[in-house]
């Protein structure tokens, strides 16, 4: 079984997000991190792998600079990396960016794909169940737990009653929220090993890719509108004054 | 413009955000279809003005969801431009139709203009993208974020017998730990952070919230080190809420939690810290301990 795990290097969630021309500054991102819903799934690949054996294939999209990304998912266990090049991935529409993950998944062989619910630059969340119909897989999103079951996959899902346990077969698609587990720390070994791994690069020529050009063009990039300041109180006897602002300049109790 | 809408129900009901779907197709331009999966609501679909027909898509593949099988039902009803939920089915659904047209989708839109200017967060919140599209796309919207259209009106409603083959099988329910209200679905929350000293206090959260049909959340802090529901989560790692009333409880207000609440229509700030970050993006801010600012509201509430 060879498992597929898509990634996205994004701004570290704790750093700042500046904007500049128009445009969000990512020379000005302090730090670059795997997106933290992407852990949770290559953590969840990573347990498969170890019950069931198979092959994990770390896959990401992006500049020069995501090469750290696969080589910290290497340092924690993935066997293969994968590199689909692409300068400026922020220009790209979901249809090319689906297509060249479908792509690269299919050159892979892998029939499993994990991914993040959800990038957190993007916060779009499409990817996983594009990539899904381009495969013609089953796709189960917000998924917290996956493990083999016979043949198949078992997965947790939220539903309208709490949770609820899904059966699918491959190829699928498992879109990951935050899960129980937290993803492992490399050892040092891990690490001088991921030095070492070969990163398979891949153009969308490589991978047969006519991307066509992008129906959505970004037009601009802002900062979040600012609040006004609001009121501040002292005290907890200032309580009953909020409480009639919230109840007559507010309307919302 | 064509358009097209596609519902969302709860139960037998529709939600709430379908109108306004149908209300932000209107304000292009539009008289939408709305679409409505399995039929839930459709007679309801029928009565919100604007809309120019209903398709009540009604198959066995709707008993249980399965975007996939949900998508390859509906997109033959899916013409022009298509607008969803930026809900969690309602985005699966969305993009797998998307990529069945070979069209684009922008999720989670909180404006549209013009022919087609989309407006929405990214970055979860911490800055704002704006783009244009051209050609047919699918949208999905923010929940709240539009007005919803009103109701009176009269559409017809053709119904299409159209399933699909199901490979998402449901094998086990498991009931939610709590019955208390979502974040996601509240109008109204009270969170609660590292400030109020353990898990056990949140017991006090909770009685404020029973006064007030809230839901109680929490911040990422509190969910790692006390080990609580991540469904309470707040937060660019947890949920991101739009509530009208967000109420902060001795919680600092950490970029990541700021960025999953700083939306919310009106933000009371209760913190012991007068320079805590949260009062930044507070309307009602409160310098106080939780333990003598909770009862004052609690006797507060009970007196209204």
């Amino acid at each position: 079984m060879t498992i597929a795990v898509l990634l996205k290097q994004v701004p570290d969630t704790t750093a700042k997000i500046s904007v500049s021309g128009n445009r969000v500054d990512e020379g000005a991102v302090a730090k670059w991190s795997m997106s933290p819903y992407d852990e949770y799934a290559l953590e969840s690949a990573l347990q498969l792998k170890e019950s069931g054996g198979g092959d994990l294939v770390a896959i990401t999209a992006g500049p020069a600079r995501c090469e750290k990304l696969l080589r910290d998912a290497a340092a924690v266990g993935a066997d293969t990396l994968v590199h689909v090049s692409v300068d400026d991935i922020g220009a790209l529409d979901s249809t090319q960016v689906q297509a060249l993950l479908a792509a690269a998944v299919s050159k892979t062989g892998a029939n499993v794909v994990f991914c993040g619910k959800q990038a957190a630059d993007t916060n779009s969340g499409s990817t996983g169940p594009g990539v899904a119909e381009i495969l013609n897989a089953a796709c189960v999103t917000l998924v917290s737990e996956v493990s083999s079951d016979g043949g198949g996959f078992i997965a947790t899902r939220p539903s309208a009653a709490g949770q609820e346990k899904v059966g699918v077969n491959s190829p699928c698609v498992f879109a990951f929220d935050k899960g129980l587990t937290e993803m492992r720390r490399p050892n040092v070994r891990g690490i001088m090993m991921a030095k070492k791994k070969p990163v398979d690069v891949w153009s969308a020529a490589d991978l047969g890719v006519d991307l066509g050009s992008s129906t959505v063009t970004i037009e601009a990039h802002s900062p979040p509108a600012e609040k006004p300041p609001g009121q501040k109180f002292e005290g907890a006897e200032s309580v009953p004054t909020v409480v009639s602002k919230l109840r007559d300049e507010a309307n919302v109790i | 413009m064509e358009i097209t809408v596609i519902a969302e129900s709860s139960g037998n009901s529709l939600h709430p955000i379908t109108a306004q779907l149908v209300g932000a197709a209107c304000a292009l331009g539009g008289s939408p279809t709305v679409v409505v999966p399995g039929g839930n609501g459709a007679n309801e679909a029928a009565t919100i003005n604007g809309v120019s027909k209903v398709v009540s898509v009604v198959g066995d593949c709707f008993a249980s969801f399965d975007g996939g099988a949900w998508a390859s039902a509906l997109t033959p009803q899916c013409n022009g431009v298509v607008l969803a939920g930026a809900t969690p089915n309602g985005r699966e659904v969305a993009a797998r139709i998307a990529a069945k047209r070979g069209i684009a989708i922008v999720q989670d839109a909180t404006a549209l203009s013009g022919s087609i200017n989309i407006t929405r967060p990214i970055y979860s919140g911490k800055a704002v993208e704006t783009s244009s599209v051209s050609g047919d796309c699918v949208i999905t919207l923010r929940a709240n974020a539009f007005d919803a259209a009103g109701s009176g009106g009269s559409a017809p409603i053709n119904t299409v017998d159209q399933s699909a083959d199901v490979s998402v099988a449901i094998k086990e329910a498991i009931a939610k730990a709590s019955e208390r209200l979502d974040v996601s679905e509240a109008d109204i929350i009270i969170s609660g952070g590292r400030g109020i000293g353990e898990r056990e206090n949140f017991a006090h959260l909770e009685e404020v919230a029973d006064m007030i049909g809230a839901a109680v959340g929490a911040s990422r802090a509190v969910v790692d080190e006390w080990g609580m529901p991540h469904s309470m989560q707040v937060g660019q790692t947890g949920k991101t809420v739009t509530p009208s009333l967000y109420i902060a409880v001795g919680i600092s207000g950490a970029i990541q939690h700021l960025a999953g609440m700083r939306s919310s229509k009106y933000i009371v700030a209760i913190n012991k810290d007068p320079d805590a970050p949260i009062f930044g993006v507070a309307d009602y801010g409160i310098v106080s301990t939780w333990e003598d600012a909770i009862p004052a509201l609690k006797s507060a509430l009970a007196a209204l």
